[in-house]
């Protein structure tokens, strides 16, 4: 059976060309980057290539580029060495719809001590810019708020809000796991302070991420070890997976313009003859200011499992903000956050789509879904209620 | 991704007895949209009072589907007081097992049957026995305790997992376990509160600690320290010796000076040097 993949979000398939890239540095390509000889020095040299090409799609300079094992420990990093500069201010700010790797540990931290507030959104995903400007105290620690919402794709002001906060002296770090590669980032233009990316949600293997480190910004290492990463990352690098993120960086600058396009055509088709096609079903997210890649479709009356267990007979590969898909009992916290109903949030699903989705598999998911919904629909009490209810 | 059985995935793709009975004898309502799953099953009668036709209408999860269809062809052919005695562990059995964290599925597909009976019995519906416990799930203390009695659970998880209690924001966890504890006859020693020092008492008892456990570690890498006053929980101390010129000072007052006096008088102590 076919795979059809429409869950990049959660992670995307290896580029062949970055699989290529990395190869080497697995088997004959072995040296230390650290080692004086050349056969070490060699993959230090390539290294530090892969980090200009990260720099260069990020708008950045080389030496702001630390690089890390995953996107939750760049946020880690940068949260911790945000508090770690300022020990006296106890109070931390975020938005109620962050990735757990930001959201649990500012739950962590509000139990050590910090006053933690939880920014809102709207029901559109928006952020309420007024509460946030109005938190912000003398006592503000750091603030750190997603680029682009996972769940959703809604996309937040980051340019706007940095100016704010760093205008008040507060550390300002970003999550922008899955901002980068979909729209443009300038941070030659914007003024964020530290920045988190993950390798394997643009094309590069799992195991790999950044925290981008402006100049002059006040740091402290997470992991505490060797000269590696000037000191600010200790730990042998992984270099094929660094190699790899390099070439990545490379290719996601040369794949911006055709996200944006073709890639955002497939998403909304997808979107919008669903749309058509089934009734009782709502986009969840401002669908003016959102990735290209991205859409949540709550099909009201039916769970998300169910769907997803279905669509999974015919390859294809989605997510759910159900409860039931995670082993918890709730729905995401993502769609409560915006309000979105229990009878649309338990039969939430997101697609995410890359360069590497084409049009037939579109049209094969627009064939293919509807009658799963019906006839989920037509086991389900609510529906049938609903039903009887409008005759 | 789950680790549902074969028969699971069958009874899910291709349920059993889906729809409604028009002229049921019996029917039980369970769940709700907010829970994230629900069963609504329909029970039907010959004229010996043997179940002839079962039906459900079920929103929910995939297990939660194959436990409604399981349970309808489980069902049939039985008479109620034979139907009565099918527990959720049944259920779980027929389809050769569930995942744990599901469990819960095949509690409401027995919930659901016992509603059912008790409509054709013309029983009056039940009014909530016991006081809630969890919020979130709106689950009784009799619900739980049914369960960890039935299922011989022993954590909160497990509790969890079968009746949902707990799962949501984990304010109920402390009764929860109350409620285990009981019935498993363990006790537990309530949590002693540390005797609140009065303030001589602390500050001899900072003196004791610095004189006795600190200050001969320090001595023996040529430092010292005095200790000049004690405000409220903050304790102020001079380092001397080598320790005064030494670029790791703060941290030696930290994680040393710091987290003894916090082991040794009291957890909420803060160190800082003056200069």
């Amino acid at each position: 059976m076919n795979v059809i993949y429409t869950d990049n979000n959660a992670t995307t398939q290896v580029a062949p060309e970055v699989l290529e890239e990395m190869l080497p540095y697995f088997s004959n390509q072995y040296g230390n980057p650290s080692s004086i000889h050349s056969f070490g020095g060699n993959v230090g040299k390539k290294i530090e290539e892969a980090r200009s090409k990260i720099a260069s799609l990020l708008g950045a300079s080389s030496n702001e580029i630390v690089l890390t094992s995953c996107g939750t420990e760049s946020d880690s990093t940068a949260i911790l060495a945000a508090l770690n500069s300022n020990p006296e201010k106890k109070h931390i700010v975020t938005t109620r719809v962050e990735h757990p790797a930001v959201k649990n540990l500012y739950e962590h931290l509000s139990r050590k001590g910090y006053r933690a507030t939880f920014v809102p959104v709207d029901k559109d995903g928006n952020i309420d810019m007024e509460y946030l400007l109005k938190n912000l105290t003398g006592d503000t620690a750091m603030v750190s708020i997603m680029w682009a919402n996972n769940e959703t794709g809604v996309i937040f002001p980051i340019p706007e809000i940095a100016e704010e906060v760093k205008e008040r002296g507060i550390v300002f770090h970003t999550d922008a796991v899955q901002a980068v590669g979909k729209i443009p980032i300038n941070l030659a233009e914007v003024n964020v302070d530290m920045l988190s990316l993950s390798g394997h949600k643009l094309h590069a293997p799992k195991g790999v991420g950044v925290l981008y480190v402006r100049k002059g910004t006040k740091f402290s290492p997470f992991m505490i070890g060797g000269h590696q990463e000037n000191g600010r990352r200790g730990g042998t690098e992984n270099t094929a997976s660094i190699i790899a993120l390099g070439k990545a960086a490379e290719l996601a600058a040369a794949h911006l313009d055709e996200e944006n396009t073709r890639v955002k055509t497939l998403r909304d088709k997808l979107e919008t003859e669903l749309l058509k096609r089934v009734p009782n079903c709502i986009i969840n997210g401002d669908r003016g200011n959102r990735l290209p890649n991205t859409t949540s479709i709550a099909f009201e009356y039916v769970e998300g499992e169910s769907i997803l267990m279905m669509m999974d007979q015919y390859g294809i590969c989605a997510s759910s903000g159900s409860a039931c898909t995670s082993g918890s009992l709730e729905p995401s916290h993502v769609l409560r956050a915006m309000g979105v109903p229990f009878t649309a949030a338990h039969g939430s699903i997101r697609f995410s789509l890359s360069i590497y989705n084409t049009e037939e598999e579109i049209d094969f998911i627009i064939e293919k879904l509807p009658p799963i919904i019906e006839r989920l629909r037509n086991m389900s009490p609510f529906w049938q209620e609903m039903k009887k209810k409008s005759a | 991704m789950w680790d549902y059985t074969d028969k699971v995935k069958d009874h899910f793709l291709n349920p059993r007895n889906v729809g409604e009975i028009e002229d049921a004898d019996g029917v039980g309502d369970v769940g709700s949209l907010a829970c994230g799953d629900a069963l609504k099953l329909f029970l039907k009668l010959d004229e010996h009072k043997r179940i002839k036709d079962a039906k459900f209408q079920t929103f929910g999860c995939a297990s939660a589907i194959a436990s409604s269809s399981a349970l309808t062809e489980m069902i049939k052919g039985l008479t109620l007081e034979e139907a009565k005695k099918i527990s959720n562990e049944n259920i779980a059995e027929y389809l050769g097992g569930l995942p744990k964290e599901k469990m819960h599925c095949s509690v409401m597909g027995r919930d659901a049957l016992e509603k059912a009976i008790s409509h054709i019995k013309g029983e009056e519906e039940k009014k909530i026995e016991g006081e809630i416990v969890c919020e979130c799930f709106g689950v009784t203390d009799r619900e739980i305790e049914r369960a960890v009695r039935e299922n011989h659970l022993t954590s909160i998880k497990d509790v969890t997992d079968y009746v949902k209690a707990g799962g949501g924001c984990q304010n109920c966890h402390e009764k929860i376990q109350a409620i285990i504890d009981g019935i498993l006859g363990v006790e537990r020693p309530a949590k002693k509160e540390a005797p609140k020092l009065t303030n001589i008492q602390k500050i001899r008892l900072i003196e004791e600690t610095l004189e006795r456990e600190i200050t001969p570690t320090l001595k023996k890498d040529g430092g010292d320290i005095a200790l000049i006053d004690v405000d409220g929980d903050r304790v102020l101390v001079k380092l001397r010796g080598t320790c005064a010129s030494c670029s790791k000072s703060e941290l030696t007052l930290k994680h040393y000076v710091e987290s003894k006096l916090r082991e040794l008088v009291a957890p909420e102590l803060e160190v800082e040097e003056v200069q």
